[in-house]
């Protein structure tokens, strides 16, 4: 009996398998999503090229990271969802430890707390955050019946809140919202009353003019810039309008690609790491928009399809909380980039140039095909 | 119990469509959001597609002005009187430099620089806009552009920009004539054509370079140009390059003028030169004069203050703006209205006792010749060769005051010339009516007496007088006074020769007339009596005259004049018209030496020095004595 919706979207699976086929699904490899992601990151490639004034060595670092982020990827879907399981209030735990430890001894960069200098390497604990917090909800919730008691949920909202208010202080206003909204979805798809989450929501607006005390002033001058952009048009408002100029200005067909004026000729901030989506838009114009919309809908879509088959309330919880977070940072980088949300720093997922939120991000399609090659065997 | 409850309360089937449910609620939420991005840049790249277009060439291209190359100025001859040389100076942008009390330090190392030029930067620097260039130091030698540029690296933000400054190389001699260019004030801009001036740096602020400042200019072209957010150009897409000013040729000869400039000495003073047949100005000096290229780096305040203090008034272009007591060099000209009244009675000679007295004056003042003994029995001619004043009180009071201003203002008296340049004066040439409107008193008679030999009220400027010499040579046509020759566009080497313009003449003056005052003024000079007679040593050619020597000041009724008891302030005007050659006049000439003395042995050698070189292309030697 198949009592799932979804069940009928099933791409690739249960037909005859190529030779490469079987190489992908011996190895728990997910075809769809691979090469999905892989085509994404093509694409990435070559906008950061444009981006990056064609500078070879940033093209290569950003080839090495993104290999990294595929052996990554490839690595964690080796480990069965179970184990993943055992290992979540470990990995948690250890999660929380180390943010505490970067408030504390934590490095400085860009005037915030992030980084926990490791010796070798220096090591991002809210990136950890953003995987660790949905698995040990999703961990949590399985441990009973759905939909979750009203002890459960304080636990959980526990469970949600030290992270967030952890990395929030470090301060990272982007991180903790996207950690807070992997939390918040796990919870959702758990099947939290929806009186309770209206009463939340209600909570929540009673309760931003105090957030807006707690903030920061850099943080609420962006707050205050993206309500009116000219109001300081050289100084912060100046991001908003020039990303906007340089989308608007693509039109329908683009400027072609190395030919977008916005960014080449410096007018547009941070052209290569959270603002690359307006230079996409400037070069590509709205069909490339599109193209790149439509490979990250297909994406989580597939994420969609993957939660939905999975078998287990654990798996299910994570597979999905991951796939909605996916799409959190896409909604809030293009927002941000086209003016329709507050500047938060969001990249844009395996396009932006950066490795830190890449290795995460892989590690979440990791987890995801992890779960699609073992549904079957968990029950 | 709990345990318990939950093991027997799970529902894998329950569970999975409850998760099913939400999920499918969740793919709404995300169509939904995906609508909206959608929206947004649909909005944003098809909508207002042309609106961020526009922006986007806006940020891209700029429109930068470039300047026009002002015209040149030559003299009649092709003499170079002014031009533009590259000159340099250093710029300094502040955001690019890291520390500014460090890169001045290092400045002064390498080049001099004045506590007023750092006082002025300071100053300028406090009140800036943002990435605007600020000019520390100009006109950079050589050896200070090299040092400079070695050092470059020790100077981030610091800039050595070249510009085309006026120059003007033959310095105090046009002065003048040429005038000069200085950089635009707040006050220029307040009248000039912005968008024409956006790339200029200096105006036209007297003389030639501010009468023919529109043809001197020429017109503003554009470059469009693709610039980085940093304002860096990056490439010219587009250029429409400026129109370069007219070159201008002067009719002024600057031999001439050289020759008429040195005459003066240390000397006060003016001289105008001008063909009476044209009314070209040969020669216009002023003197003393002054270095124009002063004026186009920027004064500070304190010299200027020092030029404009001194008491000689070196900028006080005295051939347009003096304003001097004509004194008997009116005399021609009060003969020719003598004898259009009365013919009989102006060849009638009086006898002069050396003093005049009104018939029915009380008060028995005594008018008095400037020579004591008097000239005895004298007719016009003599009367206008000796410069006899008795004779010319008799024919003043003859006239009236209102017919001696109705032919005075015939000749342009009074009244501005028009000639090609700012700031002209109209002196005075006074009449009973003139007299109720700032005096609010009515004529008295012997004023008309005083006024008659060119004192009192009179008041005429050189190049009055020049022009009515040039008038009465030309029986009564009188012509424009015109520095300007001819102007030539310097890429189509067209040549536009300006014509010579005509002013009313002066008319219904008998043929015969004409030819007595010319008698007259010839005797001047070549008379054994001419009141000019010490010109006419060694002259090569006829010329003509009349000397005036006009009082600064009153000398009390039964007093003498003493130059030798005067202070040199209170000493008489020098002043002398001429022309030559006597028949077919070449050339006129008024010259006027300020507290000089006399004018037949002051002002005519000056005159006769200038007339030389032009008849005859050189100063004839020896010099005329007295």
């Amino acid at each position: 009996m198949n009592l799932n919706p979804l069940s009928n979207l099933e791409f690739g699976d249960n037909r005859k398998l190529s030779g490469s086929g079987r190489l992908l699904q011996r190895f728990n490899i997910d075809a769809p999503l691979f090469f999905s992601l892989l085509l994404l990151s093509v694409i990435g490639l070559i906008v950061l090229y444009s981006a990056g004034s064609q500078s070879e060595a940033l093209m290569l670092k950003q080839i090495l990271r993104l290999l990294l982020g595929f052996a990554v990827m490839i690595i964690i879907a080796q480990f069965h969802p179970s184990v993943l399981s055992v290992w979540t209030p470990w990995i948690y735990t250890a999660g929380v430890l180390m943010l505490v430890t970067v408030l504390l001894v934590g490095d400085i960069g860009k005037g915030a707390q992030r980084w926990l200098n490791l010796g070798l390497f220096r090591f991002q604990p809210s990136e950890l955050m953003k995987i660790a917090l949905p698995m040990m909800i999703a961990y949590y919730l399985s441990q009973s019946p759905l939909p979750p008691r009203k002890f459960k949920l304080v636990v959980c909202g526990l469970i949600l809140i030290i992270p967030t208010a952890l990395v929030a202080k470090q301060p990272d206003l982007g991180t903790s919202l996207l950690i807070a909204s992997s939390g918040i979805f796990a919870l959702f798809l758990a099947g939290i009353r929806w009186r309770l989450i209206i009463s939340m929501l209600i909570i929540l607006a009673a309760s931003l003019p105090f957030a807006w005390n707690m903030m920061h002033d850099y943080q609420q001058r962006r707050v205050l810039t993206f309500i009116n952009p000219e109001n300081d048009p050289l100084g912060a408002g100046y991001h908003i309008i020039q990303s906007t100029i340089a989308i608007g200005s693509g039109g329908v067909y683009g400027k072609g690609w190395l030919n977008g004026t916005q960014s080449h000729l410096d007018f547009l901030p941070e052209r290569s790491t959270d603002f690359i989506f307006a230079v996409l838009s400037e070069e590509f114009g709205l069909i490339g928009v599109l193209l790149l919309l439509a490979i990250y809908v297909f994406i989580t879509a597939r994420g969609l399809i993957i939660a939905s088959q999975s078998q287990d309330t654990f798996t299910r919880l994570l597979a999905g909380s991951l796939t909605l977070t996916f799409f959190v940072y896409i909604f809030v980088n293009i927002g941000m980039v086209s003016g329709l949300l507050p500047v938060v720093g969001v990249p844009l997922p395996l396009i932006s140039y950066g490795g830190t939120s890449l290795v995460t991000i892989m590690a979440g399609f990791g987890i995801l095909m992890s779960i699609k090659a073992n549904r079957k065997l968990i029950g | 119990m709990a345990h318990l409850d939950s093991l027997s309360l799970r529902d894998p089937l329950k569970e999975s469509l409850l998760f099913n449910k939400r999920l499918m609620f969740m793919i709404g939420f995300i169509s939904l959001l995906t609508l909206i991005l959608l929206g947004r840049l649909f909005q944003l790249q098809v909508l207002n597609n042309a609106h961020y277009s526009t922006l986007s060439e806006k940020n891209r291209v700029n429109i930068l002005p470039i300047a026009p190359t002002r015209g040149l100025i030559y003299d009649r001859n092709g003499v170079l009187i002014a031009h533009n040389i590259p000159s340099f100076y250093i710029n300094i942008i502040p955001e690019r430099v890291e520390n500014m009390d460090e890169t001045l330090a290092l400045l002064k190392q390498l080049i001099t620089l004045t506590p007023r030029e750092l006082k002025r930067f300071k100053r300028q620097l406090r009140r800036k806009r943002k990435f605007v260039s600020i000019p520390l130091r100009y006109r950079l030698n050589e050896a200070e552009v090299a040092r400079v540029s070695v050092n470059q690296y020790r100077l981030p933000g610091v800039q050595i920009k070249s510009e085309l400054l006026r120059h003007y190389p033959v310095g105090e001699l046009m002065a003048h004539v040429a005038g000069y260019v200085g950089r635009i004030s707040e006050k220029d801009l307040r009248v000039l054509n912005t968008r024409e001036y956006s790339a200029s740096s200096h105006i036209g602020k007297v003389g030639i370079e501010k009468f023919y400042e529109n043809i001197l200019h020429g017109s503003i072209g554009h470059q469009r140009v693709e610039t980085n957010a940093q304002g860096r150009i990056i490439k010219v897409l587009e250029r429409t390059l400026p129109t370069p000013g007219k070159t201008l040729y002067l009719n002024v000869d600057s031999n001439l003028q050289s020759v008429a400039y040195k005459a003066f000495g240390d000397n006060n003073g003016a001289l105008m030169a001008i063909d009476p047949v044209t009314g070209a100005v040969l020669a216009m000096v002023s003197a003393p004069s002054y270095d124009p290229n002063v004026f186009v780096h920027g004064l500070e305040a304190d010299d200027y203050q020092k030029i404009t203090k001194s008491p000689r008034r070196p900028l006080f272009n005295r051939a347009l703006q003096g304003q001097y007591p004509p004194g008997s060099t009116l005399k021609p000209l009060l003969g020719l209205a003598g004898l259009e009244l009365d013919e009989v009675y102006a060849h009638n000679p009086i006898d002069c006792k050396g003093w005049y007295m009104l018939e029915d004056d009380v008060d028995e003042r005594r008018y008095r010749d400037w020579k004591r003994s008097g000239h005895g029995a004298t007719n016009l001619i003599d009367a206008i060769a000796e410069s006899c004043d008795i004779y010319f009180y008799d024919l003043s009071y003859n006239l009236g005051i209102d017919r001696i201003h109705q032919y005075l203002s015939a000749f342009g008296m009074g009244k501005m010339t028009g000639i090609d340049m700012e700031g002209e004066l109209t002196g005075i040439v006074p009449n009973k009516e003139w007299k109720r409107i700032h005096y609010n008193e009515m004529w008295f008679p012997g004023e008309t007496l005083i006024n008659g030999i060119g004192q009192g009220f009179m008041l005429a400027t050189p190049v009055q007088l020049v022009s009515f010499t040039a008038a009465l040579t030309q029986g009564g046509k009188r012509y424009k006074p015109a520095i300007l020759k001819a102007m030539q566009d310097p890429k189509s080497k067209v040549l536009e020769t300006i014509e010579p313009v005509a002013l009313e003449a002066v008319h219904q003056i008998r043929m015969n007339n004409w030819e007595v005052i010319l008698r007259s003024m010839h005797k001047v000079v070549h008379g054994f009596k001419g009141s000019a007679r010490g010109i006419s040593q060694g002259i090569k050619y006829k010329m003509a005259g009349k000397t005036g020597t006009s009082q600064v000041f009153g000398i009390k009724q039964g007093e003498r004049y003493r130059q030798d008891k005067l202070s040199k302030k209170l000493h008489d005007h020098a002043l002398f018209v001429g022309f030559a050659p006597y028949k077919n006049p070449r050339i006129a000439v008024s010259a006027i030496v300020e507290n000089g003395g006399g004018g037949g042995s002051v002002a005519a050698p000056i005159v006769r020095k200038v007339i030389d070189q032009y008849l005859l292309g050189k100063v004839d030697e020896p010099q005329p004595t007295e």
